[in-house]
């Protein structure tokens, strides 16, 4: 193994000759790749977001403009032509009840029910990680207490505890995002703390230990690294159960307010409109359950790829 | 005299995965006779279990086997599993090797036994009860009708594969296939296994199969042996003749891996380094840890676990102390202690004439440096997301935070050189690598800041035997350049025998034997010893079958009984479970050899 | 077995007390009394009315005095339906909401359970993709858009099948009649019975793989008996666990399910008294499901311990 190179030399060699190596991300994201529903879904949904971002800037209507000219006409390719709208325009998804362009409203919401379920998401994240790191890794009784806290809270059934808080607090905005992350922020603990705890147990913490590193270094260099991939993939399932909460409660009336509109709201719209309009419900149902389906196999398929098992 | 009563033919096993074809067992030929043991040896990846799988019809949904099977004249492979399931349990059975998960949870044993006796001989519910207490009675399971309500977490582990083996011979079988029956149990258990073994082939005249990767196991059961590898059958032929007159490389490559307990220094491997002085280095006196466990039921106190309970030794500079002993004994406990890696109930470690828990915390941490520790398990003791280099750093990065970059880069290309890694490797993970390759890097991790003392917690028993043996010269070898003292701790007496200067048996957490590594063998006083010798199985069929087998009888004793110290010194019981029991004392027999108190044999 | 069932009881009475807590707590932060969208009552009225619901005394009397009349099941009366109790009103709404869970949860489980049992048994082929696909939709399209949807269908526009043209009425409960229960009772179980499937078919896969199975083939059991004594058992487990979210699940459900059916059931008077600030309606309605929840998940631990041997010894 002796090579009669000067040092430099050898090192430059040496440097040549070093193999990049595979981490587990590298494999994991080939793994996700390979996953057919969910490449599909991660280009439906960036269309989706991009459609929701820049879509209603090319579009002749504003979402907010009322015409009582062409109140509730179907698109314009329903087959019963008996509801057509004929005051001219173009409506790709009809109007609804007080003549508002529906394609417009439905891009709106999609802005406003993405915008609620990441900003809710990253609430449920923070509070939820640092919540459950700081419980896994302090162990002992102060564990065991927390966990009980959330436990009692588990019991609840939060949707309720939210509608009160809605209630109470007037149906504020910012209100909405944070009582929507609450909601979520539990399942979000109890996950990092179980793997906090199981990272804790295994046998490189203590290498690291022998190694003279303290806490923080363990906790930064090899507990956060680690707890990473699954919080990834509850991640990708929390941002569809915000959305619903939000969907929910917009449709109780207890969320989005006018004149902003989601499509929580434009559902409830719709279902009262059922029976004259229906594309009214149909379109935004639509999209919201498109773009759920979507986070739900980018989420599976993410689960998938960084934990490999017998599927 | 009949026929064969298993005989397979070309047998071919290939298993359709993601990532290719796995062809696991590549034409494999034998035959088994009546009443006769058939020892099928091999390391992971030999494909001896898939085979055994593949002629009982278990293979798992993407494997296919092609050949053929024969029982006793009739074609079994392939057929449908109504037709297999008749033979199956009740002529050709099989037991495997982690009896817990083996068993199902949810029923009692009894239920299970009967289950199967019902099954295949229609016997009625009174009937087949009886028939499996009998059976319990056979594989010598004391209150076998108390036993038969039990769940099986209620059992240990070796009744619990004692009731494997009861269930599987409960109908009688021409064939019985065990699958590493006791590679998951302790040295002493597995004795009584194999000797359960042994006495039911000659009194049911059942043929046995033993499939192993423990050549001593091997040597201790079988009539015949066939030696696989990578799915081929290299050698197979009567007992005798493979182990003494082996033809294939492979098998003179794992004889000579194989650590035997009765020649430690054998030619070829690296030898235990001389003494080069006195001085000690580390001294540990009555070294003490308990857990407090909380008790059982509503209202119950905490017991303390008594892990470690007691413990003193000196170790010297270069010198390898050896500790060995079964589940429950405390040696892991012991050298986590010993590093501060948990706390300590008691006692002193003084390192190098300074007690440990005096000293500040930087010097504490400045220690670390002197004190490192080798894992059991390679993959689990590295962290999946860094590169092997970065875990090999880390100790360095950490304790001598003066080095530059470059000067951390090329030490740890260096010490990769050293444990025989290739440093083009470095930006590598660990997933990429084999068992014993991670194994290196674990021990480069710990070698990097050149410490005085590396503690190998059982470093080797999860490789495999030819592997283990070139880690083990290493070990050896590295101790030779480096210098360093180290605590070997092991449950298998061969190995530490081999890589010790001084060796502690432990039992419960207290020594119950002390001495060099020649005594320890050759004038073992404590029953303790004398019975974790005796089981210890030595790759040498002459041997095993002389050997007198001194027996112990029943379960490991749980650390939380506190009776069950005085097992071997029964005089001094005082029967109130409660009570503060008697602590056998360490007695001097001769110089450097100590034995604990023991009732006379 | 007995002391672990004492230990889960007295370690569910804390809970149950916070929530108590918390819920006549947040009553009292809530900003506007119940009188406070009426008329401007004179002075010694109001007062008499805030002494009669004791809301002039200072807080912690008013938090015992709470206590001690739910101790007796007395949740106080609805401030907005004064002639009514908030019991009474929950007992009024409590048949409907029961039949109406009790049918989906029975529902979900069943078509669940054997959804995931199939999937399993028929692993990775197209059945196992269909059906895990089919229990996709339960979870992804919310109960109040498939509501509407299936209104529309069978109740708007009627469908033909097998030449029955079937038409379910679009709302009304009709004193629990089978033909009003349908849609109902289908679209509140259609979350669970997704969440079900999934659970079921993932936990059977994993005891089928298990060593103890391994065992029971090698005994020459035939593939019905090694499922149903040896792995039916130990892959319901998981299933037990996930009653109490799954009842959960349920009553939020409800909520939706009752205000679009028109079914008049607690779900709708919650709703009703979140929008009219009836407060102690509304937390009567939150101490009870939450009891009732509590209870629950109790009797599913329980029942997991009857199940799962090893955790009747654990601590």
């Amino acid at each position: 193994m002796s090579v009669p190179f000067s040092d430099k030399t050898a090192q430059i060699v040496g440097l040549a000759l070093e193999v990049k190596g595979r981490s587990l991300w590298d494999d994991a994201r080939r793994r996700l790749f390979r996953n057919r529903a969910a490449v599909v879904s991660i280009v439906i949904l960036g269309a989706i977001a991009l459609a929701a971002v820049f879509g209603p800037f090319f579009l002749a209507y504003s979402f907010d403009a009322q015409n009582y000219d062409i109140v509730s006409c179907a698109p314009d390719w329903w087959p019963d032509h008996s509801v057509l709208c004929n005051a001219g325009g173009s409506h790709w998804f009809g109007t609804d009840n007080i003549g508002r362009d529906l394609l417009v409203r439905t891009l709106y919401g999609a802005r406003v029910s993405l915008a609620v379920g990441l900003i809710a998401t990253l609430v449920s994240l923070v509070i939820g990680v640092t919540y459950g790191a700081t419980a896994g890794y302090l162990g002992g009784r102060i564990d065991e207490l927390m966990m009980r806290f959330v436990d009692v809270l588990y019991s609840i059934p939060y949707i309720f505890l939210v509608i009160i808080l809605m209630v109470i607090f007037n149906r504020n905005f910012f209100l909405l995002f944070v009582a929507i992350g609450a909601v979520e922020w539990l399942t979000m603990a109890r996950i990092v703390r179980g793997q906090t705890l199981s990272i804790k147990q295994k046998e490189f913490i203590e290498a690291a230990r022998a190694g003279g590193v303290g806490p923080v270094g363990i906790i930064a260099r090899h507990i956060i690294p680690n707890v990473f991939g699954p919080v990834i993939v509850y991640v990708t399932l929390t941002v569809p159960a915000s959305i619903l909460a939000e969907s929910f409660l917009s449709f109780l009336g207890l969320g989005i307010q006018e004149p902003l509109t989601s499509w929580g709201v434009l559902i409830s719209e719709g279902a009262a409109q059922m029976e004259t309009a229906p594309w009214m419900l149909i379109f935004p149902a639509a999209f919201m359950a498109v773009t759920l389906f979507c986070f739900n196999f980018i989420g599976d398929g993410l689960r998938d790829a960084l934990d490999p098992k017998d599927r | 005299m009949t026929g064969p009563i298993l005989e397979v033919s070309n047998l071919n096993v290939i298993f359709s995965t993601p990532d290719g074809d796995v062809h696991a067992v590549k034409d494999a030929s034998f035959a088994i006779n009546e009443s006769e043991c058939l020892g099928v040896v091999g390391e992971s990846g030999s494909g001896k279990s898939q085979l055994f799988m593949a002629t009982i019809g278990l293979l798992s949904a993407n494997g296919k086997a092609s050949g053929s099977v024969k029982y006793r004249g009739q074609e079994i492979l392939n057929i449908s599993q109504p037709r297999l399931n008749k033979l199956r349990g009740s002529k050709i059975t099989m037991i495997f090797q982690d009896p817990l998960t083996s068993l199902t949870p949810h029923m009692t044993t009894g239920a299970q036994i009967i289950e199967a006796l019902r099954v295949h001989s229609g016997l009625p519910r009174d009937e087949a009860e009886k028939r499996a207490i009998e059976v319990l009675e056979l594989v010598r399971i004391p209150e076998a009708r108390r036993r038969m309500k039990q769940f099986p977490h209620e059992l240990s582990g070796g009744m619990r594969q004692r009731v494997m083996i009861a269930m599987a011979t409960a109908c009688g079988p021409d064939l019985l296939i065990a699958d590493e029956p006791t590679t998951a149990l302790d040295v002493t258990v597995q004795a009584q296994i194999l000797e359960i073994m042994r006495d039911l082939k000659v009194e049911l005249k059942t043929a046995i199969v033993m499939v192993s990767h423990d050549m001593g196991v091997i040597a201790g059961v079988a009539d015949r042996v066939a030696v696989m590898r990578h799915g081929e059958i290299v050698e197979s032929g009567p007992v005798d003749d493979i182990f003494y007159k082996p033809r294939a490389d492979y098998t003179k490559m794992l004889l000579d891996s194989m650590p035997r307990l009765d020649r430690p220094d054998r030619a070829g491997h690296a030898h235990v380094p001389a003494l080069k002085n006195d001085k000690p280095l580390l001294e540990v006196e009555d070294l003490t840890v308990h857990f407090p466990v909380r008790g059982a039921g509503l209202f119950a106190k905490s017991r303390p676990l008594r892990a470690v309970d007691g413990v003193s030794f000196t170790l010297r500079e270069g010198e390898t102390l050896g500790i060995v002993g079964e589940s429950g004994c405390g040696k892991s406990t012991l050298a986590r202690a010993v590093l501060r890696l948990l706390p300590k109930t008691q006692g002193t470690v003084v390192w190098m004439t300074r007690d440990l828990s005096q000293i500040s915390a930087g010097d504490q941490r400045r220690l670390r440096k002197e004190l490192q520790i080798v894992f059991q398990d390679p993959l689990a003791s590295l962290d999946p997301r860094m590169t092997i280099g970065e875990s090999i750093a880390e100790p360095l990065k950490t304790l001598q935070t003066e080095l530059s970059r470059d000067e951390i880069k090329r030490r740890v290309r260096k010490i990769m050189e050293q444990v025989g890694l290739e440093p083009g490797w470095i930006n590598r993970y660990p997933h990429e690598f084999s068992g014993g390759q991670n194994q290196r890097v674990g021990i480069a991790r710990a070698m990097i800041v050149e410490p005085k003392l590396v503690i190998c917690d059982e470093a080797v028993s999860a490789l495999d035997v030819s592997i283990q043996a070139q880690i083990i010269d290493l070990i050896v070898k590295l101790q030779t350049d480096f210098g360093m003292s180290m605590i070997f701790i092991s449950h298998d007496l061969s190995v530490v025998r081999q890589i010790s200067h001084r060796v502690m048996v432990l039992y419960l957490g207290r020594v119950v034997e002390f001495a060099d590594r020649e005594t320890i063998y050759k004038d073992a006083q404590h029953p303790y010893t004398k019975a974790l010798i005796s089981a210890v199985p030595i790759p040498d069929p002459k041997l095993e079958r002389a050997k007198k087998r001194l027996k112990l009888s029943g379960d490991l004793p749980s650390p939380l009984d506190t009776r069950a110290q005085l097992n071997f010194l029964k005089s001094r019981l005082i029967d109130n479970a409660d009570a503060e029991q008697y602590r056998p004392k360490l007695v001097e027999v001769a110089p450097g050899h100590l034995v604990a108190e023991h009732d006379p044999i | 077995m007995f002391s672990y069932a004492i230990r889960r009881l007295l370690g569910a009475i804390p809970t149950l007390f916070i929530i108590i807590t918390l819920a006549f707590f947040m009553m009292r932060v809530a900003p506007g009394g119940p009188f406070d969208s009426q008329r401007r009552l004179p002075p010694e009225i109001e007062h008499n009315i805030k002494a009669a619901y004791n809301l002039d005394k200072p807080l912690y009397q008013q938090y015992f005095l709470y206590l001690g009349r739910l101790a007796h099941g007395d949740l106080g009366p609805s401030f907005k339906n004064k002639d009514f109790t908030v019991t009474e009103l929950i007992a009024d709404g409590l048949p409907v909401s029961a039949k109406l869970g009790l049918s989906a949860i029975t529902l979900a489980l069943l078509i669940g359970m054997t959804m995931g049992t199939v999937a399993a048994l028929r692993q990775n082929k197209w059945v196992d993709y269909t059906v895990m696909s089919g229990a996709m939709i339960g979870i992804t399209i919310p109960t109040f858009v498939m509501a509407p949807l299936l209104t529309l269908i069978f109740g708007v526009y009627g469908v033909s099948l097998f030449g029955y043209d079937i038409s379910l009425p679009v709302g009304g409960w009709n004193g629990g009649a089978l033909r009003n229960m349908i849609l109902p009772v289908f679209v509140l179980s259609l979350g669970p019975i997704a969440y079900i499937a999934r659970i079921t078919r993932g936990s059977m896969v994993e005891v089928l793989h298990s060593n103890y199975v391994r065992t029971a083939r090698a005994k020459g059991l035939s593939s019905t008996k090694v499922v149903i004594r040896h792995a039916l058992r130990a892959a319901v487990l998981p299933l037990v666990s996930f009653l109490g979210p799954a009842t959960a699940g349920i009553l939020t459900g409800s909520l939706i399910v009752e205000q679009i059916f028109g079914i008049p059931g607690i779900g709708r008077y919650f709703i009703n008294g979140a929008l009219n600030r009836d407060y102690t309606l509304v937390m009567g309605v939150l101490i009870y499901y939450a009891t009732f929840i509590i209870l629950l998940n109790l009797a599913a631990d329980l029942l997991y311990a009857v199940l799962d041997p090893r955790v009747r010894y654990a601590k």
